[in-house]
């Protein structure tokens, strides 16, 4: 009897072909995209751009631009891209527009190399009189400067042996006494090795443990993004978790078309009037309308709980707001029309918006992927929707600049709209 | 003649002419042509899969057929005009079931365009005639059977169409409640409304309608009122209906030897002068058979249906 139970489970499941997807394809999906993020050839460090301003162009200064440039983790960036291809090279970052840079969130960190780092590179311990960096950094990407401030001191120890040994004389003058002329002699000989071979790259500063070094070069860190905000994550978490909960609500919103064209109402209704197109139009602005109310409550809940600032940034997110919300509600739209059944949809809709929700940065900051998975997101309406509301209520951008996402959501939303209107020709005509 | 055919008027308000629609390798509208006037209700009968969803499908312009034409109040079907014309009550409850009798008709009569005083009017005229004045602001789902029927038909009736196709109204309700959909039919029809119902209740039929038409295999094989019907099937035939106790086997035998069919252990012939029974009746009574009881009667729409399709409306 037991048996016969368990086969007339099996025979259900079988015919249940959203319950299979969601019992087998789910989890392999998520599970690939895990392990895509976080485990892939044991290098779970993401790609961290780094903007570099080196003021002091010393033989120093630029060994150690030269090895934070070989460190894989990083993307250094020394001048911004040039617009076009036959448009002259820009100007390297100076402090100030690499602060912009940093603003706009062109990369999370910027290093200055200050004048006279040269003079003395490194310091043997706090308050030894070395010179001092300054990490400029946005608070909304946590890991970056941490990431930097480790590979700076593994690359200072790596790529300047001739200045730390240099140093060290100092220090051996200082505290031990000296040395005799003869082995400063030799010392010195072999310090001009030294240099001889970092001027030939001959050093290796590129390889090794990604382990953070003790403070051999004094890191002064600044925030020049969110350094004012009380609750660094609030509206990222707000914007994140809203859009894939948006996205679940358009799609069940949407599936009423199923109920309609399952109970016959869908087809009385386009016996009236009421043609396909107006019906869909009418669905997709309720749907719109019913996302950006649900947008309003999460954040309007952000500002009551936890100190989120709604109310001064208005207008960026009535645009973001609105976009996104269009761009759901067509998402939903086009899932709805392409499924027979809500049992259908329900499967669909599940597996679609999990995997989008977790490439396209809703379950885990984007800056945590590598670089490839990042580019991925891009093709999600996840990415551009947290980009946009990261613009108004992390950078404080004004609304003029929101116009890529608001281009992309707007743009991705006709044309779903469009694909499910062709779609949903199955239900017009016999 | 009944006197509602009597009442109908001149005006052709629903003409089908030679419809044909394929699906495929199927032809499930095969050559039909039919015509409705003002103020005349049209029995459409046919066993399932006869083809008569789609013909009223066709009706109300939501199958594009491979020939012919369907026009109602003379426009093409599925126009806009003939839209505005048309009423269509499927067989499904097509109602919104969270919201409410009164937000129903609202919404269905703006789908038609109504709006401010009309819509207003229109909702009170609907609620009058399906008797829900009194659950106006029931949401629909809670609503009983019978009531949900009513609601189905109100609402296809908010921009009082000029023609109304009832599909199968009835189905899943008890008595009561269908007595009451008959009267709101026939108020509808004596107010000058051309309208096609389809039904598998042969009583239904003769109650309702003027006049029949029966399809089978997406072909009107038979059209006219009621008399007509069994006139051309059975001319001044009668049937006799015997019922025996015995074996099912040697009643068939008995009755194929006689041109007979047995249905539901009951034989059934028909013949031309009463004094044909007692020859049959002996006949059985050689075949071994034991009489339970016989009838003498009539033909009525069923058995010109039985007889026509070999099927019985429910199958």
């Amino acid at each position: 009897m037991i048996w016969n139970v368990a086969r007339t489970a099996l025979i259900a499941l079988k015919r249940d072909r959203g319950a299979l997807v969601l019992s087998f394809v789910l989890p392999l999906a998520f599970f690939s995209i895990f392990a895509v993020i976080f485990g892939r050839d044991n290098n779970t460090t993401p790609t961290v751009k780094l903007i570099v301003v080196d003021q002091d162009q010393s033989q120093a200064s630029r060994a150690l631009v030269k090895g934070l440039e070989d460190e894989t983790s990083l993307v250094v960036m020394t001048r911004p891209g040039a617009k076009s291809k036959n448009a002259p090279a820009p100007a390297d970052y100076t402090a100030a527009t690499a602060e912009t840079a940093v603003k706009a969130g062109v990369a999370p960190v910027a290093l200055i190399i200050p004048e006279g780092f040269g003079q003395h590179p490194i310091a043997f311990g706090p308050g030894a009189g070395g010179s001092t960096l300054e990490l400029l950094n946005d608070q909304s990407d946590a890991i970056a400067p941490q990431i930097v401030v480790g590979l700076l001191q593994k690359v200072a120890l790596t790529s300047m042996p001739s200045t730390m040994a240099d140093e060290g004389m100092k220090y051996a003058d200082k505290y031990v006494g000296g040395f005799t002329p003869a082995q400063k002699a030799k010392v010195d000989e072999g310090l001009q090795e030294l240099r001889k071979a970092e001027a030939d790259g001959k050093t290796n500063a590129g390889s090794g443990s990604n382990s953070a070094g003790a403070g051999i070069v004094a890191v002064n860190e600044r925030a020049v993004v969110g350094e004012n905000k009380k609750s660094p994550m609030i509206s990222f978490y707000a914007a994140a978790i809203g859009v894939m909960f948006l996205m679940f609500t358009a799609s069940g919103s949407a599936g009423a078309l199923l109920d309609e064209a399952e109970s016959g109402t869908l087809e009385r209704v386009l016996s009236t009037r009421v043609t396909m197109t107006k019906l869909l139009a009418g669905k997709l602005v309720f749907n719109t309308g019913l996302a950006f109310v649900q947008l309003v409550a999460m954040f309007l809940w952000g500002w009551a709980v936890f100190k989120l600032d709604f109310f001064s940034h208005l207008p960026g997110f009535a645009v973001m707001g609105l976009c996104t919300a269009f761009a759901v509600a067509a998402f939903g739209m086009l899932l709805a029309s392409l499924c027979h059944t809500r049992a259908q949809l329900g499967a669909l809709s599940t597996l679609v918006i999990l995997i989008m929700s977790s490439v396209g940065g809703s379950m885990f900051p984007r800056f945590l992927m590598p670089e490839s998975m990042q580019k991925a997101g891009l093709l999600t309406i996840n990415a551009w929707a947290i980009d946009g509301f990261e613009k108004v209520f992390w950078r404080d951008l004004p609304v003029t600049d929101l116009w890529p996402q608001v281009a992309v959501l707007v743009g991705v939303g006709v044309v779903l709209f469009l694909i499910a209107r062709r779609v949903a020709r199955r239900w017009e005509y016999a | 003649m009944t006197a509602s055919v009597q009442k109908a008027g001149t005006e052709t308000a629903l003409e089908v002419g030679r419809l044909v629609k394929r699906f495929g390798d199927l032809t499930a509208v095969d050559g039909v042509s039919l015509q409705v006037r003002a103020g005349e209700c049209l029995g459409l009968l046919g066993p399932n899969g006869a083809g008569k969803s789609t013909l009223i499908r066709s009706m109300v312009g939501r199958v594009i057929q491979d020939s012919g034409r369907v026009t109602v109040m003379g426009h093409e079907a599925g126009s806009t005009e003939a839209r505005l014309a048309l009423g269509w009550i499927p067989q499904e409850l097509s109602i919104y079931p969270r919201i409410s009798c009164r937000e129903n008709l609202g919404s269905f009569g703006r789908y038609y365009g109504l709006k401010g005083h009309a819509l207003k009017e229109a909702i009170a005229w609907c609620l009058h005639w399906a008797a829900l004045e009194e659950k106006q602001d029931d949401v629909a789902k809670t609503l009983s059977g019978g009531m949900k029927r009513r609601l189905n038909m109100a609402a296809g009736m908010m921009h009082r169409p000029k023609v109304v196709l009832f599909d199968e109204p009835t189905v899943g309700v008890d008595p009561q409640s269908r007595n009451r959909i008959f009267e709101m039919i026939e108020a509808l029809r004596d107010a000058g409304t051309a309208i096609v119902y389809t039904t598998h209740y042969m009583e239904e039929a003769e109650r309702l309608c003027d006049r029949i038409a029966i399809i089978d295999h997406g072909r009107i094989i038979a059209e006219g009122t009621k008399e007509e019907l069994v006139e051309k099937t059975f001319g001044r035939c009668s049937q006799v209906l015997a019922r025996f106790a015995g074996e099912t086997e040697a009643i068939e035998a008995w009755a194929k030897r006689h041109d007979g069919r047995v249905t539901h252990e009951t034989a059934e012939f028909t013949i031309e002068q009463a004094g044909e029974i007692a020859p049959l009746l002996d006949d059985a009574t050689k075949a071994g058979l034991e009489l339970v009881d016989v009838t003498l009667r009539r033909p009525n729409l069923e058995s010109v249906f039985l007889h026509l399709t070999g099927r019985e409306l429910r199958d």
